[in-house]
């Protein structure tokens, strides 16, 4: 068994209360950090630990948090990004929904670190029913001196807010969701500034996951040192996974970064193997952005080597023959599933999100929909795949924000990886309707394992 | 004529205070949320001008907001609203069969209400219940790993309460 860090109470009945949440050591780290470390130590203890944003994009936390700038007089934010949108990605909706107190406790800390008083949590609008969860731990932590003014007595102040969204996937891009924030669309904004300089209001402004921040919990109260025997080189301690898709036990699952892709997939402590005894045929193993993988890339990498579930590992090859750990969206596809509806689906999903200020990604992502669509529905022409390479090439890196990446990413490897099933799309129009395409050779010639 | 209760104007002035002085546009997010509950499912221009002028901000402030979000309906909606999840995770977990399984059941299509105002249905991208594939939201709640039998469970449960 896996060690856990942010999961080891989520099964303790009411752990989602104050009481039980204190009774199993809850708010030690915090009165530990406020007490008796200070912001300076707390900072030195985030860098050490090597802990990496959890939301897709990995940068070191506590370089991110010593980029704040500290005008005099200025307030300064911090904004928890609950934004969760990354299609395959459902892993800190259970965190806030079952131990909402690590949140907040992590919540106390960061603001504590960062010099901050106010702290919004920005949270999707469809997950309706979890801010009356996470304002009732916020009243409760409230009653108990855990926030508000004075905190333990140390003189610290804050008030942390919760503020729904309203259904709007760029809105995960921090600086559009500051934008919305800040009452307007979620058009990110260009940087430099960035919102270390310039954030929320035009103040200072750190904007980290959720898990990020529950993250921080545990490294004040085990210690940097602690944290980073777990997991390997740059990928220290542990992640969240939200595994779904074509497999035994799809849900939320905590790893030690020194895991192997097989072992996640297979092992009855996670996936439980592929669902009905289906084949592994292709997974995207960090959310809908991140490049596909056909089962022999997965398992192992270009060179042979055993893949691992880390920030490195699921890179390993580059977008040539690798992937991304990303948000820790895993999703997986049997044999029965077909590589050109799947993407269609999720270039249909960036035209909707696209929020329209760039036109690469504004038409860009509406061509990719329309080509996929004729190729899926036997409309397609063989120029048609490499009309779709050619489009995504001029959406990558031609955008403000990362989404027109994200957009172009999935079509990139879909193409790479599967071009053979596109082409039988094209030539097959009317087969294609009736069935998949299947395995072809995808899963092979990695004879997939039984259950280990 | 549109207008808040006594209870949701309290309301509308707590997420105000939530702010800096001066920074209650922040609040329109939340207010029109509070709005399309308030005002039957969905933002007429009537609410939207109100909204406007209870945070103090003008009618076209609004508009590009609620226009930008897709929570948020400009159009009347059925009592109950049901939006299915279509995006990649659930396409392969068999969302398809279920929206097919919606529109005959109810005999409307994506995006239509039924006669007697009672349902409409929508398709959503990503939820964040992947792993509960496949799902749809109802009201505030999700409901998850939807089948044919719960399909019709949820329609039944949804026409007794209206009763």
């Amino acid at each position: 068994m896996g060690r856990k860090l942010l999961l080891e109470n989520a099964h303790i009945e009411g752990i989602r209360y104050y009481d039980t949440y204190r009774k199993q050591g809850g708010y030690a780290a915090a009165e530990k950090a406020l007490k008796s470390m200070g912001p300076e130590a707390v900072l030195e203890e985030v860098k050490k630990s090597g802990l990496r944003g959890r939301g897709g994009a990995g940068f070191p936390t506590g370089m991110k948090w010593s980029f704040i700038a500290k005008p005099e007089g200025v307030p300064r934010y911090l904004v928890c990004n609950a934004d969760e949108s990354e299609p395959g990605t459902f892993k800190d909706r259970y965190l806030m929904e079952f131990i909402p107190h690590l949140l907040i406790e992590g919540l106390l800390i960061s603001s504590f670190t960062l010099g901050a008083n106010a702290c919004y949590i920005y949270i999707r609008g469809e997950y309706a029913w979890i801010p009356d969860i996470l304002e009732q731990a916020i009243a409760e932590a409230k009653n108990n001196g855990w926030l508000g003014k004075n905190i333990q007595g140390t003189g610290f102040d804050l008030e942390i807010y919760v503020q729904r969204g309203a259904g709007a996937y760029i809105c995960g891009e921090e600086t559009a969701l500051i934008e919305s924030l800040e009452g307007k669309r979620g058009n990110p904004r260009i940087k430099p500034p960035f919102p270390a300089v310039k954030g929320l209001w035009q103040c200072p402004t750190v904007v980290n996951n959720v898990e990020t921040l529950a993250a921080v919990v545990p490294i004040i109260n085990y210690g940097a040192d602690e944290y980073i025997k777990l997991g390997t080189g740059k990928s220290t301690g542990t992640k969240l996974i939200s595994a779904c898709g074509n497999i035994n036990k799809p849900g939320v699952y905590e790893i030690e970064m020194n895991i192997s892709v097989e072992e996640f997939i297979f092992s009855e402590e996670y996936c439980g193997g592929i669902k009905n005894g289906k084949r592994l045929k292709a997974c995207i193993p960090g959310g809908s952005s991140v490049p596909v993988l056909p089962a022999n890339l997965l398992l192992k990498t270009a060179k042979g080597d055993t893949r691992m579930m880390t920030y490195e590992g699921l890179a390993e090859g580059g977008f040539a023959t690798g992937s991304m750990l990303g948000s820790g969206g895993f999703i997986v596809m049997d044999e029965d599933q077909c590589i050109v509806r799947n993407t269609l689906t999720f270039a249909r999903f960036y035209h909707h999100e696209s929020c329209g200020q760039c036109s690469p990604c504004r038409e860009g992502t509406g061509w990719m929909e329309k080509v996929l669509k004729n190729i899926e529905y036997g409309k397609g022409k063989m120029s048609d795949i490499d009309l779709l390479w050619d489009i995504q090439r001029k959406i990558e890196g031609n955008t403000i924000c990362p989404l027109g990446d994200a957009a172009a990413w999935p079509v990139a490897a879909a193409i790479r990886h599967f071009r053979d099933e596109f082409e039988w799309h094209v030539k097959n129009p009317e087969e294609a309707q009736r069935r998949n395409f299947g395995l072809a050779h995808y899963a092979d010639p990695l004879p997939v394992p039984a259950a280990v | 004529m549109v207008q808040f209760s006594e209870e949701k104007l309290n309301k509308v002035k707590e997420i105000v205070a939530r702010y800096p002085e001066g920074k209650q546009k922040s609040a329109l997010i939340p207010v029109l949320h509070l709005a399309q509950e308030s005002f039957g499912g969905w933002l007429s221009a009537e609410t939207m001008d109100y909204v406007a002028t209870l945070l103090q901000l003008t009618s076209i402030e609004v508009y590009e907001v609620a226009t930008f979000y897709s929570m948020f309906n400009l159009k009347p909606v059925g009592k109950y609203l049901f939006e299915v999840c279509q995006t990649g995770p659930c396409m392969v977990s068999g969302s398809d069969n279920i929206i097919e399984y919606i529109k005959s059941k109810l005999g409307i299509g994506v995006g239509e209400t039924t006669a007697d105002g009672m349902f409409t249905l929508k398709t959503v991208e990503c939820l964040g219940a992947c792993g509960y594939a496949p799902m749809m939201q109802l009201g505030k709640h999700y409901r998850e790993h939807l089948t044919p039998a719960k399909v019709d469970e949820i329609i039944a449960e949804c026409r007794s309460k209206a009763n």
